[in-house]
């Protein structure tokens, strides 16, 4: 069924047409053009904003802003955003990430959605005409979300207390096995004061391992410390299943790749 | 369905046409255009095929709306060979059997022209790093490898 493509200068405008039946923002395209080829019928017609702003990454004081609209692409080409740009370059191939938005891998189900684990670990905000929220509560309510996302903030984390890692079996790119993000603080002497870790494909959407993250509280960044946080990095998952790996494979290989992280 | 306007270079040349609103680029170059060198293989974003040139961007054509290109400069394998000469990276598969059925070759041919723009000396992981979006069921890949790097060689000798 053919789609019609609505466009507008602005988000409000946006919003208002978004209430209709059947109809969907239009991001980078790459999963709800594809979604659309494939006969999904429940999307009739797209929405779109050419505001340039939805396409700014803006990074002062420490702190992040960036567009909807931005792409895999810029942001790992973005010199002051080094700190991401694994997460960013772990999405797709190169034409993907040509096109790939932030703000439509927030809505990205497993075992997409690399980069928004990226935002979960970071603590990020998520803006909308209404106001912003933490990604978590975005995350959390997102299948039911009709608002134009506008942005994501959050503080451009310090060289060394942020890592990514995504595992997938086709290299340079493949879809993920799983994908981990890890925002770690540590005092000098290298014991860990917060840690905040992200999940990818251990649910339908990226997930917190919070039983990980107490467990790695007032531990150093070695074997026997890590193990209890390693033991506990599986409490609260629900792996998916696909043709890449099943639930049972996930579930087992995480805590080794969760210790490969912290260990590197 | 409504039918809109849109207006691009393709090729260097100025295209104007109606077309269905929600029409993919790829279908409006092959069908409406009469450009077939892009592919269809997947229209999933998944074999890289379909890929063309916007804005000096490597993009799929069969997850881009034709009407986000207004205004656009698109490139497609088609646009490459200049008075019946064949562009470099066209020869150097030809030369290197990185054709076989040839399916895939204008998509790894824009992939590898995105390459060669930015970075005309690249080493192997740069080649297969660019053309990792590109699936190819023929060749076992080292061929379309090595030609992307016999071109960019041919390209870095007429230069000096
Ligand atoms: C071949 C292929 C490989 C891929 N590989 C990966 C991968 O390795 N890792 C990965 O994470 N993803 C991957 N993806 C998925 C996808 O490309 C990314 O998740 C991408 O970031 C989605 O962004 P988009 O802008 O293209 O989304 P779109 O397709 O435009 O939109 C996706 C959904 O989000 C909604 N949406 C988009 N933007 C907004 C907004 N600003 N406000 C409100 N709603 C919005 C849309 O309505 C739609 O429902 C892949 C996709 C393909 C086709
Ligand atoms: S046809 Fe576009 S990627 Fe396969
Ligand atoms: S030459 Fe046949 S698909 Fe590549």
């Amino acid at each position: 069924m053919p789609l019609a493509l609505q466009t507008f200068s602005s988000v409000k405008d946006a919003n208002a047409a978004l209430q209709a039946a059947g109809t969907r923002y239009l991001g980078g395209g790459t999963l709800v053009v594809r979604a659309a080829n494939e006969g999904d019928g429940s999307v009739s017609s797209l929405v779109r904003v050419t505001d340039p702003g939805l396409s700014q990454i803006a990074v002062s004081d420490g702190k992040v802003r960036l567009g909807a609209s931005v792409t895999m692409a810029a942001i790992a080409r973005h010199a002051e955003l080094a700190a991401l740009a694994p997460a960013a370059r772990a999405v797709g191939g190169p034409a993907i990430r040509n096109m790939a938005t932030v703000g439509g891998n927030l809505f990205a189900s497993a075992p997409y959605g690399d980069f928004a684990v990226a935002l979960l670990a970071l603590d990020a905000t998520v803006a909308a005409e209404a106001g912003e929220m933490p990604v978590e509560t975005f995350l959390a309510s997102r299948d039911t979300s009709r608002a134009v996302v506008t942005a994501v903030g959050f503080s451009l984390p310090e060289a060394e207390s942020f890592r990514f890692l995504k595992v997938s079996r086709v290299k340079p790119k493949g879809v993920s096995v799983l994908s981990i993000a890890a925002l770690l603080q540590r005092t000098a002497d290298g014991t860990m004061t917060s840690a905040r870790i992200a999940l990818g494909c251990m649910a339908d959407r990226p997930i917190r391992a919070k039983a990980a993250e107490k467990a790695l509280l007032g531990c150093k960044l070695m074997p026997q410390e890590i193990a209890p946080a390693l033991a506990a990095a599986g409490e609260g998952i629900s792996p998916i299943t696909d043709p890449i790996a099943s639930a049972w494979y996930r579930a087992e290989v995480l805590p080794v790749h969760l210790g490969r992280l912290l260990l590197s | 369905m409504a039918k809109v306007p849109v207006q691009f270079t393709l090729n260097g040349s100025e295209k104007a046409e109606f077309i269905e609103s929600g029409t993919t680029l790829l279908h409006a170059l092959r069908d409406k255009i009469g450009d077939t060198s892009p592919k269809g293989g997947c229209h999933q974003g998944t074999c890289g095929a379909c890929s063309v040139i916007i804005d000096g961007e490597l993009r799929l054509s069969c997850l881009t709306l034709a009407e986000t290109c207004n205004g656009a400069d698109i490139t497609t394998t088609a646009g490459l060979a200049e008075g019946g000469v064949l562009h470099p990276l066209q020869r150097a598969f030809l030369d290197a059997f990185a054709t076989q059925c040839g399916f895939c070759t204008p998509g790894m041919i824009m992939a590898a022209k995105v390459l060669l723009d930015r970075t005309p000396n690249p080493s192997r992981e740069d080649v297969v790093e660019a053309l990792s979006g590109n699936i190819c069921r023929c060749t076992g890949y080292e061929p379309i490898i090595q030609a992307v790097l016999t071109a960019a060689r041919a390209n870095s000798q007429s230069a000096a």
